[in-house]
């Protein structure tokens, strides 16, 4: 970094929350997806005044920021791609406030979302969204990814929970956009805008996020099919009947022996595929409606249906759907992890090209996820050192988005695009589409300055490249 | 994209290291899960000080990215070891392991010859007193004499160690009150049961409690007793060698190991007992220290196999004949070895509520390090406080009057916590054997 730009820092950011030490930049040029990138610098901010001006001083000496919670992103979101500054956001953590009587939170960037999760209960109130990674994750980071989890499927994404915002802009003012009130159609919603925006748009310094009653109750059960199909129209079936489950989930063949064999407890390994469902809402209707999903389960030709009588029963199912990260990261050291997602009913059809990827590129692809939504999440296991099989695996995740997208879908369900799937933006947009994108972009951020490198691909880039 | 770089040849250590730890960093898949079970990243708030930092530091040191001294030895050391991180990660990256080869790579690498005085200070102890338990000895009576003699009272009043290192004072003030050597019970002893034999066991007496602690390791004895082992002490026992792992020595660490093996193989107990987490750990562990020792690597498996702690075999042989009530609420602190590498959490909580008349209370956070982490609270003084007062915060909040552990260097840890927030007067730290021997009328 330049030592004027260097000497300006200094005069918003006390040395002690400032690292050049390679050690420390090492520390930030990574995030649990896939690719390594140095910042030249990072800083630890604690508050919007500090983050604006820091922004203003980029702007002038044109250094590239990335904002960064608690780096869990898949999809590459605070990956320093263009060198410069790394801002961790986790030290903006001073506020979280639960609002009961509007049944709202308002909160800093840094908190952590299980902490939310956690005050909102006990005020008798609930945060939805969940994604895997919600001990860790920081709120800020889920806001501007968009992220959810396996409630998606009756609860939706982050976005459809916040209403208001303070963000430092990517030329260093602050402002605020919705407010408090759940009704609010006051001009363009940037509130909307900017939740998903991948950190190009704004940095959250902090967020008003609605909050719903606690479900009263919850109940799961798990269904096996010897037959793919099968279970695909037991999910349409589900839901074409009046029930929303709060959580529908799928894992497929691999997956089982996978899971069998990292901790052996007794699943069916001749299984094509298991669903694990779960209901929540009132004690009487969720009784009803389980035991209606049951009957569909077998009517569609499910091998074994098992409702968990117990709390330590609900903890089992579950814990197979949980094993399925750990189980296959054994498979090899490295982990394409995508969220292709299509529309529900043509999920049978999305595992059936899917399958067919596996077999033409001869790759360890094991496919989980929240087949409620339609959100599937396809795994490429392999070792980022064999340089022959990553070739495959590039072209392999192409054809991955291009099934997805022919069928209807989408390249990401709750991950964001980052670095790893900007390359297929015109597939699923259009280049039209595309370019009013890159047009809001510019507006906002004439400069480029904030996360430069994401959702948008480099000129001529058709296919992500994961090996040079 | 970044692929991993061949160490470059000339550089040893790298290529050490990339060959004993690259593929268990590798396993590391970045999500992060470990950060909130981390202490220090909770203290110090940065990447460097996460688990998932450090790993990732290991690889790029194995990578020849960065340089041992300056990049990585500050981070490692500032580890406290307490692994709480492996208990939390979804995919099993061996975090011990990794950071047991860093501290090798760190100690074997070129530039290590810039030793600062702590260092001094730690070799004098791991290679000149704790392998040698007569210069142990030598030592516990000298503080003894210290204590008896009044000299302790003078040196205190005259704060001359706090001028010295606030580290020391703090630490002089939290040794317990030595016992009188004639009541040690020496090696080479066998204790019969006290009534029907149940179980043969052989007593691993460790440096620390052997000199300084040698009540602990009466009532321990004798607590076996009560509960119906015959107790062995086998002579030629030395120390577990934990604390040379953990900075680096890894061959000294190996030598140790082989004399307690060789020590203890020769009686023919059921089962070796231990009553300091941190050395129960690494008993547990020789089988993995002497792996590649063919010689050796049956016989270390076979000794780790039979290791156990002290609170395992009491909950196994109890209940306890207890002869007095205990007033007032009891918290217990896990020792990270024992709860995270042992894996043993319930044997002590259980223990602790059969005890007649006992409140006992869960600490929030009872599962955090407290930071004593082997010498840690000396090498990191600051670092260790910050921790420590944290912790304190959530012990008060219990009420608790006695604060249990299962290790010495915890006890001493929560005494100086005790000591801190000069509350010496209402709470007092025991270890597990302290107060089950108080409540069988054994003090």
């Amino acid at each position: 970094m330049e030592k004027e730009a260097l000497d300006d820092l200094r005069q918003i950011i006390p040395d002690d929350r400032m690292f050049l030490d390679l050690a420390e930049r090492y520390c930030y040029s990574y995030d649990a997806s896939f690719g390594e990138y140095l910042p030249e610098i990072v800083i630890q901010p604690k508050n919007a005044e500090e983050i604006s001006e820091v922004i203003k001083l980029a702007n002038t000496h044109k250094i590239p920021v990335y904002p960064r919670g608690s780096g869990t992103s898949l999809s590459g979101g605070p990956l320093p791609v263009k060198g410069g500054m790394v801002i961790d956001m986790t030290l903006l953590r001073d506020k979280l406030i639960i609002d009961r009587e509007n049944m709202l939170a308002i909160v800093s960037p840094g908190v952590i979302t299980a902490n939310i999760h956690k005050k909102a209960e006990e005020a008798g109130l609930f945060y939805p969204p969940d994604p895997s990674s919600s001990n860790v994750a920081t709120i800020g980071g889920n806001l501007l990814e968009n992220s959810s989890g396996p409630k998606g499927l009756k609860y939706g994404t982050t976005k459809e929970y916040v209403i208001g915002l303070e963000v430092v802009t990517p030329t260093g003012e602050i402002i605020r956009t919705g407010g408090k009130t759940v009704k609010n159609v006051t001009g363009y919603d940037l509130t909307r805008l900017i939740v998903g925006s991948e950190g190009t748009l704004g940095i959250v310094t902090e967020a008003i996020i609605r909050l719903i009653p606690k479900p009263q109750s919850k109940q799961t059960f798990v269904a096996h099919f010897n037959h793919l199909i099968d279970s695909g129209h037991a999910i349409t079936s589900i839901l074409s009947s009046g029930i929303l489950p709060s959580a529908l989930e799928l894992m497929d063949n691999a997956c089982i022996r996978a899971v069998e064999s990292y901790r052996p407890s007794g699943l069916p390994l001749q299984a094509e595929a298991i669903l694990i469902i779960e209901i929540d809402g009132h004690p009487l209707a969720i009784e009803e409606e389980i035991n209606k999903c049951a009957d569909i389960c077998k009517a569609e030709g499910a091998s074994y249906v098992k409702i968990a009588e117990t709390e330590e029963e609900r903890q089992t199912i579950w814990s197979a759907r949980k094993s399925v990260s750990p189980a296959i990261t054994q498979m090899g050291p490295t982990k394409i992890s995508e969220d292709a997602t299509v529309p529900r009913s043509q999920i049978p059809a999305m595992m059936d090209r899917l399958n067919n990827i596996r077999e033409k590129y001869e790759l360890n692809l094991v496919v989980f996820g929240h087949a409620g939504d339609g959100n599937l999440h396809p795994n490429i296991i392999t070792d980022k050192r064999n340089i022959t099989e990553m070739k495959k695996v590039e072209l392999a995740v192409s054809e991955i988005f291009e099934a997805a997208i022919e069928l209807g879908g989408t390249l990401s369900g709750e991950h964001g695009i980052g670095t790893l799937k900007s390359p297929y933006m015109e597939m699923e947009l259009g280049i039209t589409g595309v370019n009013m994108m890159k047009k809001i972009k510019e507006a906002w951020d004439p400069n480029n300055i904030l996360n430069p490198g994401k959702i948008f691909p480099d000129k001529g880039q058709t296919r992500v490249v994961l090996v040079t | 994209m970044n692929l991993p770089l061949k160490p470059n040849e000339t550089n040893a250590t790298a290529h050490h290291l990339y060959s004993d730890a690259y593929d268990w960093t590798n396993q590391c898949v970045k999500c992060g899960y470990c950060l909130p079970a981390c202490p220090t990243y909770e203290s110090m708030g940065v990447e460097s000080a996460s688990p998932r930092g450090r790993i990732n530091l290991v690889k790029m040191a194995a990578e020849g990215k960065i340089d041992f001294q300056k990049d990585l030895a500050e981070p490692i050391d500032l580890c406290l070891g307490c692994r709480a991180c492996e208990t939390a990660c979804p995919v099993g990256v061996p975090y011990g392991h990794i950071l047991e080869a860093a501290k090798e790579a760190i100690e074997n690498s070129p530039s290590s010859n810039q030793k600062n005085k702590m260092n001094k200070i730690k070799k004098l102890a791991l290679v000149h007193l704790f392998p040698y338990p007569k210069r142990m000895n030598r030592i516990g009576r000298a503080v003894q004499f210290y204590q008896k003699t009044g000299f302790s009272k003078l040196i205190r009043s005259s704060n001359v160690l706090q001028k010295v290192s606030p580290a020391l004072a703090h630490l002089e003030q939290a040794l317990p009150a030595i016992e009188s050597s004639s009541k040690r019970i020496r090696t080479g002893t066998i204790m019969p049961a006290k009534g029907e034999t149940k179980l043969k066991v052989a007593f691993f007496t460790g440096c620390i409690m052997d000199s300084m602690m040698s009540r602990i390791n009466r009532l321990t004895i004798e607590l076996l007793t009560l509960a119906g082992c015959e107790v062995i002490l086998p002579e030629n026992q030395n120390c577990c060698g934990a604390l040379h792992s953990h900075q680096g020595e890894t061959e000294q660490a190996k030598a140790l190991a082989k004399r307690n093996i060789q020590a203890f193989m020769q009686s023919d107990a059921d089962v070796i007992v231990n009553n300091a987490g941190g050395c129960g750990a690494s008993l547990l562990e020789y089988g993995h220290l002497l792996a590649d020792d063919h010689e050796w690597a049956g016989a270390a498996r076979a000794f780790s196999e039979k290791s156990k702690d002290i609170s395992q075999i009491l909950h196994q042989l109890g209940p306890l004949p207890f002869t007095e009530e205990w007033q007032g609420i009891v918290s217990y602190q896990d020792s990270c070895h024992l709860r995270n590498v042992q894996k043993v959490q319930m044997e002590p909580r259980l223990l602790l509520q059969s005890i007649p008349g006992i409140s006992y209370v869960e600490m929030e956070g009872f599962d955090r390090c407290c930071a004593s982490g082997g010498i840690y609270n000396l090498l990191h003084f600051d670092e260790s406080m910050k921790i420590l007062d944290g912790k304190m915060k959530n012990l008060k909040e219990t009420k608790a009057t006695t604060i249990v552990t299962v290790n010495p260097g915890c006890q001493m840890q929560m005494s100086i916590g005790i000591q801190r927030e000069g509350a010496a007067n209402e709470m007092k730290s025991m270890h597990l054997v302290e107060i089950l021997a108080k409540a069988c009328g054994l003090d």
